[in-house]
């Protein structure tokens, strides 16, 4: 069983700081999910738990050992790449046993760790395939098949689903799921994908240049962002952002009119955060007046996208909004949608850290849900 | 799909357009083959001079100018063909070692590696190849006289790798550049050192490429005959080039010796295309990452 800690890691490339300081504990069996938008270094922090950099600052720990200085194959770890990299000239079978071989284990071992790998992942009847014939599908499962071989006591993932068409996507997800219940292994999981994020993580991690902005169950991230960024990264479509100004116990802009309970401090400009399924359209007084520009049905669901607007045509920002079926048959271009707030998110205008989450209870009684 | 069911499908128009191409074609084939053919039977013929003909049909089939080239005996009855097709091999062979040996190492340093100096010596290695080797020569000669390798198949190595080796860098560069890095990280999680990630994944990966580059390393130093002729002198240290060329010259014009000398220089290096087409034809990188 094996933990990883990492500890005021920090790492430059070409001299810009790519890692600052990040603080992490991977608890042993735990999968975490590392997520951040394009660029923020996650591929750089695997790569540098994986010994593939070295560190400018910090340590490395995996399990009681000090890992920071080893190189890669001191290191103990499995590693999947989003590319898959497997060695061209070799078999799937020469693939899987590589990192055995390597390690000059016992010929009968080798050739029961790849019967025992090969079926846990469908493979055997490619074992004598090359990596050139075969589908990306296969790949990617001789992929992974690679690092299991070797049992190594910590798996890293950098997207490896990403070249996946979105059925096999689905497919191998739960698959890497059902993997680590039955492999028991500590995993460090590498996505921009949200699905893969939410139902993949233990717990989640989300990273933006080069910090660690949240951490936490996938869940209660979704729910309680600590931050603007991260509840924009979260969700899909993406939560709604309009600058509101508080007077009183209102949070007013053009087409917004929200009640506030009055005991709750906010500085007085705040970044309302209102998920596209937190609203509901009414034919009663509303907080948000909304102007449909497109809708977008899909059977099971269907968005508005349009702006919210007071009459004036004032706007503070762009809106989606998920409709309930009643709505979506009047739902048309430039129709004027009055929609009621069940959830939102306030946050400080200037540092854009979450203030507070509000429910509401009907118009009338509005309170506080979650401060961080 | 039959070529048959084909035109039955296709309109009258672009069977007139396919029949033009096929033409064409053809008459591509018969221009590049043609002269080919008629060396081939001026070799296999009798007689000593070429009389003017269109066809190349040998006059009587006959092997008497390969027995000559081959056979052929210096003034105190040493077999000189023997010598100098060990001369051409053994120059051409070592050319081809010294060039992968050297510059292997080598191009994967620059493809990998940053270092000082990388892109200066680069560029003057680049430099040195803008002159053809002939205007080296006399240098050359100079220096080879100098460490006493005048008139030897080393010292002809030597003038050969210099040309050799900075192409073979350049090639074996490429490829290494064409090969993901991440093939050998992958490696090196798996628990192989620097050194054995290059030998292990890096070098199989490369393997068409190093045919190739090898190839034309022999075959460079197989063909060459300016350098050769310059720095060898004594006739049993001859390449196979200076020997044909000894056909074709004014006082002791042989052509049909010429043409068996040209054919038997020839079969050497179609077969070694032969024996390494497959490393030509596919690259074995393909595959390994995605794309
Ligand atoms: N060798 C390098 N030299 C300089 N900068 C680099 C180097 N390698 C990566 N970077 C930069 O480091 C940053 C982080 O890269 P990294 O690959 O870790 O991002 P990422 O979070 O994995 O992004 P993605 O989601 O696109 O894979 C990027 O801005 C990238 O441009
Ligand atoms: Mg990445």
């Amino acid at each position: 069983m094996t933990s990883l800690s990492l500890q005021r890691l920090e790492k430059k490339l070409g001299g810009a700081p790519i890692l600052r300081g990040i603080d992490l504990d991977v608890a042993s069996g735990e999968l975490v999910v590392l997520v951040g938008p394009s660029g923020c270094g996650k591929s750089t922090l695997l790569r540098t738990v994986a010994g593939l950099e070295l560190p400018d600052a910090g340590t490395i720990r995996i399990g009681d050992r000090d890992v920071t200085l080893l190189p890669p194959r001191d290191r103990d770890v499995g590693m999947v790449f989003q590319s898959y990299a497997l060695y061209p000239h070799l078999t799937v079978r020469e693939n899987l046993a590589f990192g055995l071989t390597l390690r000059r284990t016992e010929a009968a071992t080798v050739k029961a760790r790849v019967e025992e790998v090969s079926s846990m992942l469908g493979l055997e009847k490619l074992l004598d395939r090359y990596p050139r014939d075969m589908s990306g599908g296969q790949r990617q499962r001789v992929a992974m098949g690679r690092a299991i071989a070797r049992r190594p006591s910590l798996f890293l993932f950098d997207e490896p689903l990403s070249n996946l068409d979105a059925a096999l996507r689905a497919e191998v997800r739960v698959e890497i799921k059902r993997l680590h219940a039955r492999l028991a292994a500590t995993m460090l999981y590498v996505t921009h994908d949200q699905v893969e994020a939410m139902t993949l993580a233990d717990r989640l991690v989300v990273l933006r240049a080069g910090v660690v902005e949240q951490v936490g169950a996938p869940l209660d991230i979704y729910a309680e962002p600590a931050s603007r960024f991260v509840a924009g990264f979260l969700g899909s479509p993406a939560m709604n952002f309009l600058a509101v100004r508080r007077e009183r116990d209102r949070l007013l802009a053009p087409g917004v009119s929200l009640a506030i309970p009055s005991t709750l401090e906010t500085p007085k400009e705040l970044v309302l955060g209102v998920r596209p399924h937190d609203v509901r359209p009414t034919s009663e007084a509303s907080a948000l007046s909304f102007e449909v520009d497109v809708v977008e049905a899909m059977g099971f669901e269907a968005f508005a996208y349009g702006q919210i607007k007071d009459a004036t045509h004032a706007s503070p920002g762009t809106f989606i909004a998920r409709l309930d079926e009643d709505a979506l048959r009047t739902a048309r271009h430039g129709a004027r949608l009055a929609l009621a707030v069940d959830r939102a998110h306030l946050f400080d205008a200037a540092t854009e850290k979450a203030i507070g989450r509000l429910g509401f209870d009907g118009e009338r009684q509005p309170s506080i849900e979650a401060t961080p | 799909m039959s070529a048959r069911e084909d035109t039955a499908r296709q309109p009258r128009g672009s069977a007139i357009r396919g029949a033009l191409v096929h033409a064409f074609l053809i008459a591509a084939v018969v221009f590049a083959v043609y002269p080919i053919l008629w060396v081939i039977a001026l070799a296999f013929s009798e007689s000593v001079v070429p009389e003017a003909r269109a066809l190349p049909l040998p006059t009587n089939v006959s092997l008497d100018h390969f027995v000559a080239v081959i056979g052929r005996t210096d003034g105190e009855g040493r077999w000189m063909f023997a010598r100098q097709l060990w001369s051409s091999a053994f120059v051409s062979i070592m050319t081809s070692v010294v060039a992968i040996a050297i510059a292997t190492p080598a191009a994967y340093a620059l493809s990998r590696f940053e270092f000082v100096g990388k892109d200066a010596s680069v560029k003057s290695l680049l430099a040195t190849q803008m002159f053809p080797g002939v205007a080296a020569s006399v240098p050359l000669y100079l220096l080879l006289d100098a460490i006493g390798l005048l008139d030897t198949l080393s010292g002809l190595v030597l003038v050969y790798a210099t040309s050799a080796v900075p192409f073979a860098l350049f090639q074996l560069r490429g490829a290494f550049d064409a090969i993901p890095k991440e093939l050998e990280e992958a490696a090196m999680v798996d628990g192989a050192t620097r050194f054995g990630a290059f030998v292990r994944v890096a070098l199989p990966a490369a393997r068409p490429a190093l045919a190739i580059t090898a190839l034309f390393a022999f075959m460079s130093a197989w063909n060459e005959f300016a350098l050769a002729a310059t720095f060898l002198t004594r006739e049993e240290h001859y390449t196979l080039p200076i020997l044909l060329q000894s056909y074709a010259t004014e006082h002791d014009a042989n052509l049909g010796h010429f043409a068996a000398g040209a054919i038997l220089v020839s079969v050497p290096v179609m077969a070694l295309f032969y024996v390494l087409q497959r490393q030509l034809i596919h690259g074995l990188t393909s595959g390994g990452v995605k794309g």
